[in-house]
């Protein structure tokens, strides 16, 4: 039986946490992610936890100590956002390439400078080509169900990756939101008792060498196993998804079609911004304008072929992204599906809009606009800043 | 304290066959320190010579468990698997007792991983870091570190027309350990097994954070014969240019040389401090000397008078 509550993003992921109650913790404060392991510290020392919680110095040693408690077999998960995530980087591929199958509430927040504390996409789009699983929420409960299914993925032996579950700094993180909680037995089944590690660190009768140099002679063939299981975990991610579905009743996939089937002129976006779009693109449906939406849950692995499939006959599409990657051509979300559809026979024609960025709000009427600028797309700049001054 | 007999029939931590230089210390340092625990030990390296050379895949030099991660986090990255094991122990996962040892350069604990040691040290995982010290980067080719002495010629503050290498006196890391509070800091030498041994069962039978500062003599870096490693750490020691002292619970207990020879004797046989000998570098030599000798002081003074002495 699952109990409807009130909470917000760093309170759902929090309380993910506390059903899923991981073997180790390692975890710094940062804005807007440091509620999450607040209220975590406060479960570990009310005792409703069993974790070992490691308050390190850094974000640096957050990851470091994920990335040695990990390597033992043991349940490890932690938090960040922004600078924090920075300050991973160094060490998220490693964890990759170890195939620790770390599992981080990553709180999307725009990256200095100038120092912001507010969301964009920044900081997650810089970290992913690091062999992270990426999944976006775009609301409270999306968080919730997605770092619950993010354990049964990551520890999946077809996969063995990192995984990051994100919201949106404030708007998701910070608003009250109602959600669905499932029984702490319920996520306990799913998740399916400890973590099953092939081997430990810890096994002093079977000592491992973990970490080695690899030169020339190997260091490529021990990043292709890290592309491979990238690949695979797309089929994982929907497996997983359809079970919670069975037990729990809310579907996911890789992306999600919103009004998109017959829809002529879309948007991609991710994250909060679509819970605005679907509202305005109710609007448009009302006035006869096909307009429909496809969301993107999961950034890593990227699901090309199924959204070049789901784009294909829609007449215009924009990309929003929440990030700018100083290329000269548009944002990382652009990049990836102008990628996606350059084989396509049937594509749709593409704009970019780089929007939102340091927390700069997208309302309906910004969004409706996109949705106009759409219907005469041929006249339209291939790539825009969307609500900033000129 | 085990016998150098029993020492001797203990399992091999690390097996010959590594790629470290002839006449290498570091192996050392981790044998002596490795062999002194009669438990279990897991091995957590920072990126440098001992990591690099003793794990070029697919070989590996370690008979125990082993993890490298990277450069500047070894302190945080057996935080974590010291967590893990406490988190198994309560379970009732696990029962056996294991010394986490985690082993890093100068360069990866003076330097790029000070915040890692200290926040480990401050937390107080139940871990020995030992930092084999051969007071500059040797993996990268000799640059200078935090621990480089003053004088000393690296390739980043090397001697030329106008410089006499380092300018700077190094830092007192094992003095910004004793800080910590933690209960065992050691500062010892490779060459005298016996001190180092005792220094190393002592750290393993207390719980908490343990941190040795081990002068490791670098034969590549340091410009000497491959033979002359263990005598240039004696020397170290016997100039007082190296103090060898423990503090337990805040108790300083210092190993005095027989005689206190001068620096110039410790200096001499080492080609980075070659430039030191050219006419015109006397007054760099005697303030070496005056800053050797005000250390020296200063850590004596830190020294309870012993019991009994008449005080």
């Amino acid at each position: 039986m699952s109990k409807v509550v009130a909470r917000t993003g760093n309170e759902a992921m929090a309380e993910a946490m506390r059903q899923i109650n991981p073997d180790v913790v390692a975890a710094y404060p940062i804005t807007p992610a440091t509620e999450i392991v607040m209220i975590f510290a406060k479960y570990v020392a009310d005792g409703l936890v069993d974790t070992n919680f490691v308050a390190v110095e850094s974000e640096h040693s957050a990851m470091s100590a994920c990335v040695g408690a990990s390597a033992t077999g043991a349940r490890v998960m932690t938090g960040t956002s922004s600078q924090g995530l920075c300050l991973m980087y160094e060490i998220l591929p490693i964890a990759a390439a170890l195939r620790l199958p770390i599992v981080m509430c990553d709180v999307n927040r725009a990256i200095s400078g100038p120092i912001n504390i507010h969301c964009d996409h920044s900081d997650t789009m810089a970290a992913r080509d690091f062999g992270w699983l990426q999944i976006f929420s775009e609301d409270s409960q999306e968080a919730y169900d997605s770092l619950i299914q993010a354990i049964r993925i990551a520890e999946d032996p077809r996969v063995h990756l990192p995984t990051m579950v994100t919201t949106d700094g404030f708007i998701i993180s910070h608003c009250l939101d109602r959600i669905e909680i499932v029984e702490d037995k319920e996520v306990k089944e799913f998740i399916g008792g400890d973590r099953k590690a092939a081997n430990s660190l810890l096994d002093v009768k079977k000592p491992v060498s973990v970490g080695l140099l690899d030169l020339q002679d190997y260091y490529f063939e021990h990043r292709l196993p890290v592309a491979e299981a990238m690949k695979n975990s797309k089929k994982v991610i929907l497996e997983v998804a359809e079970e919670f579905a069975k037990k729990f009743g809310r579907k996911y996939g890789l992306y999600e079609g919103y009004k998109l089937d017959d829809a002529e002129i879309a948007i991609v976006a991710l994250g909060s911004t679509c819970g605005t779009a679907k509202v305005v693109i109710d609007e448009l449906r009302a006035k006869g304008i096909k307009a429909g939406m496809l969301k993107i849950r999961v950034f890593r692995p990227f699901p090309a072929e199924e959204i070049a499939q789901a784009l294909a006959n829609v007449k215009a599409v924009a990309v929003l992204d929440r990030s700018d990657m100083w290329a000269g051509q548009g944002g990382q979300v652009f990049t990836e599906i102008r990628s996606a559809l350059f084989e396509a026979v049937k594509k749709p024609q593409l704009l970019n809009y780089i929007y939102g960025l340091g927390g700069r709000e997208i309302d309906q009427p910004m969004l409706r606009s996109v949705f106009t600028a759409l219907q005469s797309a041929e006249k339209q700049p291939l790539v825009q800043y969307l609500g900033v001054r000129e | 304290m085990a016998s150098l007999k029993e020492l001797a029939t203990r399992k091999d931590p690390l097996t010959g066959g590594h790629r470290m230089c002839p006449g290498c210390g570091a192996p050392i340092v981790v044998r002596q320190i490795l062999l002194a625990s009669k438990d279990p030990v897991v091995v957590v390296s920072a990126t440098g010579c001992l990591e690099v050379s003793t794990t070029i895949f697919p070989y590996s030099a370690w008979n125990v468990p082993f993890l490298h991660n990277a450069f500047e986090n070894a302190g945080a990255t057996m935080s974590g698997v010291e967590a893990a094991y406490q988190n198994f122990k309560k379970k009732g996962k696990i029962d056996q007792h294991i010394n986490f040892v985690a082993f890093g350069g100068d360069g990866g604990t003076y330097d790029i991983g000070l915040q890692s040691l200290s926040g480990a040290m401050e937390r107080g995982h139940d871990l020995t870091y030992v930092c084999y010290n051969n007071e500059a980067y040797m993996n990268t080719g000799v640059q200078r570190s935090g621990a480089t002495p003053r004088g000393a010629n690296t390739t980043t503050e090397p001697a030329g027309k106008v410089s006499q290498g380092k300018v700077q006196w190094r830092k007192d890391l094992t003095e910004i350990m004793v800080a910590h509070n933690i209960p065992y800091v050691a500062q010892g030498i490779i060459g005298n097994w016996s001190d180092l041994t005792r220094k190393a069962e002592k750290a393993f039978s207390i719980r908490g954070p343990k941190f040795m500062n081990i002068l490791q003599p670098c034969r590549l870096g340091w410009g000497y014969r491959p033979d002359a490693t263990l005598e240039l750490a004696r020397l170290a020691f016997e100039t007082c240019a190296w103090p060898v002292y423990e503090v337990e619970n805040g108790v300083y207990k210092i190993s005095k040389p027989k005689e206190k020879k001068p620096v110039i004797e410790y200096l001499k046989p080492q080609d980075r401090f070659r430039h030191l000998f050219k006419p015109g570098n006397e007054a760099l030599l005697a303030d070496i000397q005056a800053e050797v000798d005000r250390r020296w002081g200063q850590l004596l003074a830190k020294e309870a008078p012993r019991q009994g002495s008449g005080q």
